[in-house]
């Protein structure tokens, strides 16, 4: 009998491993019963069933190019760069939101999206709209476009200089700006927590590139073994940055 | 239609730490034992494997191993004049999945709770009078003592190779560990862990205070270490990944390191996983269980007969399992009457962030579990006739971890963004460290768990609804402590500090501990308790329920030291409840 897989598969299309895994050994049915039996042997195998498929940038699947340069100017502004190294957008963050959008992150895949949504939800609640973050970009930034071009004398956000996108940025943070049919406060929350995402996620996600983010911080990425450090308090940590890629200097991949 | 398949001996429902040693143990005895598990299974290699669990972003902040909310979540309100809505994304708590439970991704803090805990309600009542006690408090003591529990700490404290340092051996106090702790038996297995700056200066700091600063005990361990059942583990490398992740290094103690290697070879045993129990099932006479329903990967129902249910899922979920099955009454606040879902207890968070001139933490070397903690505000280690308040809190020295989505504070006042802001981050990230306060909360009338009129899981069950607040005993406990915790890191060497206190109603949104206590509590009266001492149900006879959820209150620790011991105190009565079937405390 074939494994059926999980009812919400944790990574849909890259079941294929652990399928195998399941099928070989371990898909065991009890009386018909559909469900992954273990039972005599500790089922394992080398490496991880679920790898990440790194993000290899260049094009966007999600963003069209007018809503990918509105993001590359709004997070340019969040983290900009400056005489402190490389910022959101010379980093890869609108790549990384692109294609974080395009996963189950985007749909909301893993929540509870249930009805009925309440109206006047109390902030302790928390998260209570049925829009999806792929939503929430599409028709936030399109509201962005038509409020910029009737407030700006015809400019879309793109085109406003730096002082005038952080006025608004900063209203729309307050949720003072009033967009049309879209809450500012949302759309600013949305990117701005995905752009820290981004800024500090591994590299393999797109953003971070050259751990831009974790070079700001002096975060060492995935070492996982400071046993030296720990030896050594209030000491300086000298080495660079590693990703679960490794890192440049060895060698491009 | 509902297929029979052939009896078990004994059900498990949930394989986490609970279920995987009441497996390994029953099983070793030659009994036949199905553990349900409805979440993957889960193994070091295949799903923390070293080269893909350092990952932040699919981990700790998408939720990767944790229960999907779209499965199954709960609705929260603050107070029962309140319309409870989904918690459509975990946020304050954080629940396990799968195989090993919240045992793979907990930071592996492992407590004693003192022996005045155990029995608080008298103990404050003697010292202090009835006067002590909050409006509408639940506060009930434990059927059981902390010498009774004593031996069955010590188990699971040598199952999981904790490393610390024992305070209280056979009533001598030792220097350097923890002068308040219960008198143990013996020394920890393993030696403490070592410890980085911050704790370095909040033990000189502290000790001038006049505090009793120790190593915390670590499920992250110090050196290698095999335990009794024959499973190994490696030392801790201090990689900054323990909660929310699984450990590629076999260095937390979970069931995945300290029992399923040798359970999966037991030949009696069998786990199922990618299945859901549905209902613990009764006979004609609700007073026995038949065994479970569940329903597999495909969607069909099944049920599985079995002599003895175990109960052992998380401790919210435990609770649902018992209102979803009808066994015992359903709490009812209105006429505080009824058991299922009373007393549900969570944990206070206070403290204060300490900002140095030049300091370099390195908190990214850490672990879940790193740390130093003082106990001299716990429990009822203090005078508290002057403060007005019950519980008390440890008062800790910790950096867990120093990974940068979710770790880069910046003094207050700083903008969200922009330069300033990135430069904050950049000056803050090696020089900012804090003393954290986390404090016990009583049970209350108000604070319950209940099924929600509303809203259902994808099987069409109710959602468990969750009534919460804190009430003003916590807030003023907390808050009292915020302040200990500010003179600790101001003698420490802060240039500035922050005090975090308890304000607002608790809220879902940022996350606080996966702490939830009660709902189904063990006592000594059946009309304030769901268990008898022994963790047996008092309406159901063959069913047990372990876990978290049978505390009558909580107190200022984690609470898997505890749930260990009670497992492994339940075993003994499991065991002897098998010889003679019937309950174990006659009325």
């Amino acid at each position: 009998m074939k494994h059926s897989g999980s009812r919400s598969p944790r990574h849909p299309g890259h079941l294929t491993r652990r399928s195998l895994l399941a099928s070989a050994a371990l898909l065991i049915t009890t009386g018909g019963t559909r469900a992954r039996v273990v039972t005599k042997v500790l089922p394992w195998d080398p490496n991880e069933a679920y790898p990440v498929v790194p993000v290899k940038p260049g094009g966007y699947l999600f963003f069209s190019a007018a809503e990918a340069a509105a993001v590359d100017a709004i997070v340019d502004r969040l983290i900009p760069t400056d005489e402190l190294g490389p910022g959101a957008k010379d980093s890869g963050v609108t790549t990384f939101i692109d294609r974080q959008l395009m996963g189950p992150f985007g749909g909301h895949d893993w929540l509870y999206m249930q009805g009925p949504f309440a109206a006047a939800p109390l902030p302790s609640q928390g998260l209570q709209s049925s829009l999806t973050p792929r939503q929430q970009y599409r028709q936030g930034l399109a509201a962005l476009e038509s409020y910029c071009k009737t407030s700006f004398g015809g400019r879309d956000f793109v085109q406003l200089n730096a002082d005038e996108q952080d006025k608004l940025l900063a209203g729309m943070e307050k949720g003072e700006v009033t967009l049309p049919n879209f809450s500012s406060k949302m759309l600013f929350a949305a990117i701005h927590a995905n752009t820290l995402e981004g800024y500090f996620a591994d590299p393999i996600y797109g953003g971070n590139r050259d751990m831009a983010g974790w070079k700001l911080v002096g975060f060492p990425g995935v070492r996982y073994d400071y046993r030296d450090v720990i030896e050594k308090p209030n000491q300086a940590y000298t080495l660079p940055p590693v990703g679960m890629q490794g890192r440049p200097a060895w060698g491009a991949r | 239609m509902v297929r029979r398949l052939p009896r078990k001996d004994v059900v498990i429902v949930g394989l986490g730490w609970t279920g995987s040693i009441l497996a390994y143990e029953l099983s070793r005895t030659g009994l036949e034992v199905v553990a349900i598990e409805r979440g993957p299974w889960r193994d070091t290699a295949t799903d923390f494997n070293i080269g893909t669990a350092p990952d932040e972003l699919r981990y700790a902040v998408r939720h990767d191993i944790f229960l999907r909310p779209k499965q199954e979540t709960l609705t929260m309100r603050n107070n029962p004049s309140q319309t409870a809505l989904p918690i459509r994304k975990w946020g304050s708590f954080l629940p396990g999945n799968g195989v090993g439970g919240a045992g793979v991704h907990w930071n592996g803090q492992t407590w004693r709770f003192l022996p005045d805990d155990f029995r608080i309600r008298s103990h404050m009542l003697e010292r202090y009078g009835e006067g002590i006690f909050p409006e509408n408090h639940h506060i009930q003591d434990w059927p059981v003592s902390y010498d009774e529990l004593e031996p069955y700490y010590d188990k699971f404290e040598y199952l999981a190779g904790i490393s610390g340092k024992a305070g209280n051996v056979k009533g001598r106090i030792q220097p350097g560990g923890n002068p308040f702790e219960g008198a143990r038996d013996r020394d920890y297995p393993t030696p403490p862990m070592r410890q980085g700056y911050a704790q370095e200066l909040f033990t000189k700091a502290a000790s001038g205070l006049g505090l009793h600063p120790f190593p915390r005990p670590s499920a992250n361990i110090s050196v290698a270490y095999t335990n009794p059942y024959g499973c190994s583990m490696a030392p801790c490398t201090y990689c900054g990944f323990c909660e929310r992740f699984g450990c590629a290094n076999y260095s937390k103690a979970s069931p995945q390191t300290c029992v399923l290697p040798v359970l999966v070879r037991q030949p009696t045993f069998e786990a199922r996983t990618e299945c859901e129990v549905t209902k613990v099932n009764l006979a004609g006479d609700g007073k026995t269980a038949t065994g479970v329903t569940y329903v597999d990967a495909a969607g069909e129902e099944w049920e599985q007969p079995a002599d003895v249910v175990l109960v052992c899922a998380y401790a919210l979920f435990n609770v649902r399992l018992l209102l979803l099955s009808g066994i015992g009454k359903p709490y009812d606040p209105a006429s505080n009457e009824g058991v299922v879902g009373r007393n549900y207890a969570y944990q206070t968070g206070s403290g204060s962030t300490a900002f140095f001139e030049d300091a370099k933490f390195n908190s990214f070397a850490a672990a879940g579990s790193l740390g130093v903690a003082a106990d001299d505000y716990n429990s009822d280690n203090f005078d508290h006739g002057p403060h007005g308040f019950v519980g008390g809190a440890s008062i800790t020295s910790a950096h867990t971890n120093g990974r940068p989505i979710q770790f880069h504070p910046t003094p207050q006042g700083t903008p969200n963004w922009g330069s300033q802001w990135k430069k904050a981050v950049r000056d803050t990230y090696q020089r900012v460290t804090s003393v954290g306060a986390q404090g016990s909360v009583m049970s209350y009338r108000n604070n319950y768990l209940d099924l929600d009129p509303t809203y259902k899981d994808p099987l069409g069950r109710p959602l468990m609804r969750m009534t919460f607040d804190y009430q003003d005993n916590e807030r003023k406990m907390a808050n009292w402590m915020a302040d200990r915790c500010d003179e600790v890191a101001k003698a420490m060497g802060a240039k500035t500090t922050q005090v975090n206190r308890l304000v607002g109603p608790w809220s879902v949104v940022p996350y606080q501990s996966t702490h939830n206590t009660g709902g189904a509590v063990m006592g000594s009266d059946p009309k304030t308790s769901v268990l008898n001492r022994y963790l047996q149900s008092w309406d159901v006879s063959n069913v047990f329920v372990m876990g978290a959820s049978a505390f009558p209150q909580n107190a200022g620790y984690n609470p898997t030291g505890t749930v260990g011991a009670l497992t492994y105190w339940s075993l003994d009565a499991i065991k002897k409840y098998l010889k003679s079937p019937g309950p174990l405390v006659q009325l």
